[in-house]
């Protein structure tokens, strides 16, 4: 039974807006997953569109995994329902369209990663050509054949990413999919998840790697103790980007700068200026300051990153709890 | 969607190290105890009426019983530790996630990995059996200088029989894999279960009479009164386990039914619990 509510996504910025939805791939309603009194998912209300790197973060026991586990069918849900790929979360119609990697990749220890692949595309009744394409892909060719149980963590980490591609899937749900990775191993990863994205394929990835997110996502949910506390697109996150401005003496370039953008654009900082403008609005304003005699000596972006923004949310929904307390 | 992922079962029980030793250790045991032992005992005193019985049960006439004498205890306790390796394991190495969200349905995962150890179990009793019969036959020739003929009617039954016995086995272990969702404590419950338990209760039955009729319920009571009624013993009461303590066709509608409970017990846990 499909969901008959047209689901609104919900931005920071003020124009919400409506999304068909033949255009959701992800979908849930009030998903919630209790254990005893403790909400481990409360109420969550979550999109991803079709075609996009949706980014799902949250710290240490925010509720990410057992979200993922509801909608790959793992974890039933308490209240709520979740719809994927247009099938009730877990079904095979859904499971069918999707690759998952959720926590760490599991495999049969007794078996090549090769014969691991095998097993699931069997299961799946996926053409066994496709195994070697997918080794390929995460860059285990020359490995396949080696016991999972000698894998090292980045390799079994690579092995469940090709697990997750072998249906050649319209989804993809990954967590934490760079965790073991060296640096080489995490651009690849990187480079991979991205094609898939500019694919016209989904992504719905789980990560702590906030600059990995910012780099990645096209739109981010954040989740606090099992509630969503924003969506939006990575920009709209991070919010408006101004200037910081360094130049002395540092109250005439003040003063400068207020009458020239106004008092409320303007924000003096121990020896920082940072005003609300867009950056290409710089130059003008470099112009002003030197042609006013003042020896300008720094002018650069002041962008939040997403780790600030999500450390600011953790902080406020922590100070929030105490207050409560 | 079924046969694939039965396919894969197959594919998995074949590819695994653990499922080759358990049925080698097996077929050796049940050469050992079944045919050696006795065969050793009859040469030790070939002329006592020990040494004769001994001999009678190990010739082919005696094929149909003496062939699955070995599996309603120490027989049982290996296809045990078989099903919680196989459905236990799933869970300690976290395989049962990965197979749970890859495609088909919970009810074809269990059914499949059920009829995968059912087919696996088949293949080693057709083969335990032509083991037995061949050695049967080997003591024959040493004994008597000629080869002897078998009922076919009750080799079937033999096999149908020890079938059924290893399967209900299996699903007992399987459905403590599950439900303890790991190896180590369904190995260790199911062996205690088989090898401690029951003989206890065997051996306090005749003493207690409410345990008397307990006895009469027993898997393991059950299947060693099937064995016995093909023939697998002449005494009351026997080492491996094999008594005519209830009527063959009770026997076998008490094992049938354990084979359902366990069966159902185990699919219902694995299809409505959460995976972690």
């Amino acid at each position: 039974m499909r969901m008959n509510h047209s689901c609104t996504i919900k931005f920071m910025s003020l124009n919400d807006t409506r999304v068909k939805s033949e255009d959701l791939v992800v979908r849930t309603e009030g998903l919630t997953k209790r254990y005893g009194s403790v909400a481990a998912v409360d109420d969550l209300n979550l999109c991803v569109r079709r075609g996009e790197v949706y980014g799902f973060l949250g710290p240490n026991g925010a509720g990410k995994t057992t979200t993922l586990r509801m909608l790959v069918g793992l974890v039933r849900p308490t209240r709520g329902r979740a719809d994927v790929q247009g099938s009730p979360a877990g079904s095979p119609e859904s499971l069918a369209r999707i690759g998952v990697m959720v926590e760490t990749p599991a495999f049969y220890p007794f078996l090549s990663g090769r014969d691991n692949l095998d097993v699931l595309a069997r299961q799946a009744g996926v053409a066994r050509k496709r195994i070697a394409e997918v080794l390929e892909i995460v860059g285990m060719a020359g490995r396949g054949g080696d016991r999972f149980a000698a894998y090292s963590l980045g390799m079994k980490q690579r092995l469940g990413v090709a697990a997750a591609l072998l249906k050649n899937p319209e989804l993809l749900i990954l967590d934490e999919p760079t965790n073991g990775l060296d640096p080489i191993g995490m651009a690849d990863m990187r480079t991979l998840i991205r094609s898939f994205g500019n694919d016209g394929k989904t992504v719905l990835l789980s990560s702590h790697q906030l600059g990995e997110v910012q780099q990645l996502c096209d739109r981010v949910g954040v989740i606090f103790k099992g509630s969503m506390k924003t969506e939006g697109t990575v920009a709209e996150l991070r919010g408006s980007v101004s200037l910081v401005v360094r130049a002395t003496p540092t109250n005439r370039a003040e003063a400068c700068l207020v009458e020239l953008l106004g008092r409320q654009k303007v924000t003096l900082r121990e020896d920082e200026i940072h005003i609300e403008v867009e950056p290409h609005e710089g130059a003008a304003i470099s112009r002003k300051l030197i042609g006013a005699g003042i020896d300008l000596y720094e002018m650069r972006r002041d962008e939040r990153s997403l780790e600030d923004v999500f450390l600011s949310m953790s902080a406020a929904a922590n100070d929030g709890e105490e207050r409560v307390a | 969607m079924w046969l694939n992922s039965y396919n894969s079962e197959l594919f998995k029980l074949r590819k695994r190290p653990a499922v080759w030793v358990v049925f080698g250790v097996w077929l050796a045991l049940m050469l050992v105890f079944t045919y050696v032992f006795p065969y050793l005992g009859y040469r030790a005193a070939p002329g006592s009426a020990t040494g004769r019985a001994l001999l009678t049960n190990v010739l082919p006439q005696q094929l149909a019983g003496q062939a699955i004498t070995g599996y309603p205890v120490w027989g049982g306790a290996l296809i045990v530790v078989l099903g919680a390796l196989a459905l236990g394991s799933e869970y300690g190495w976290g395989t049962m996630r990965t197979m749970l969200s890859n495609r088909p349905s919970r009810m074809t995962v269990y059914t499949t990995q059920m009829a995968a150890l059912f087919t696996s179990l088949a293949a080693l009793v057709v083969i335990a059996f032509l083991c037995s019969a061949l050695a049967s036959e080997l003591i024959s020739v040493s004994t008597k200088g000629a080869f002897a003929g078998v009922a076919l009617g009750s080799v079937a039954k033999s096999i149908g029989a020890g079938w059924l016995i290893l399967c209900m086995w299996c699903t007992f272990g399987s459905a403590l894999g599950i439900a303890l969702r790991g190896t180590a404590l369904s190995v260790g419950l199911g062996l205690i279960w088989v090898l401690v338990v029951e003989n206890v209760l065997r051996a306090v039955a005749s003493i207690i009479a409410p345990i008397g009729t307990i006895e009469k319920g027993l898997p393991g009571v059950n299947a060693g009164s099937l064995v016995a009624g093909l023939g697998g013993a002449t005494a009351k009461t026997s080492g491996d386990g094999v008594a005519a303590i209830v009527g063959g066709s009770q026997a076998l509608a008490v094992l049938v039914l354990f084979l359902v409970v366990f069966g159902v017990s185990g699919g219902s846990l694995l299809i409505r619990r959460d995976v972690h």
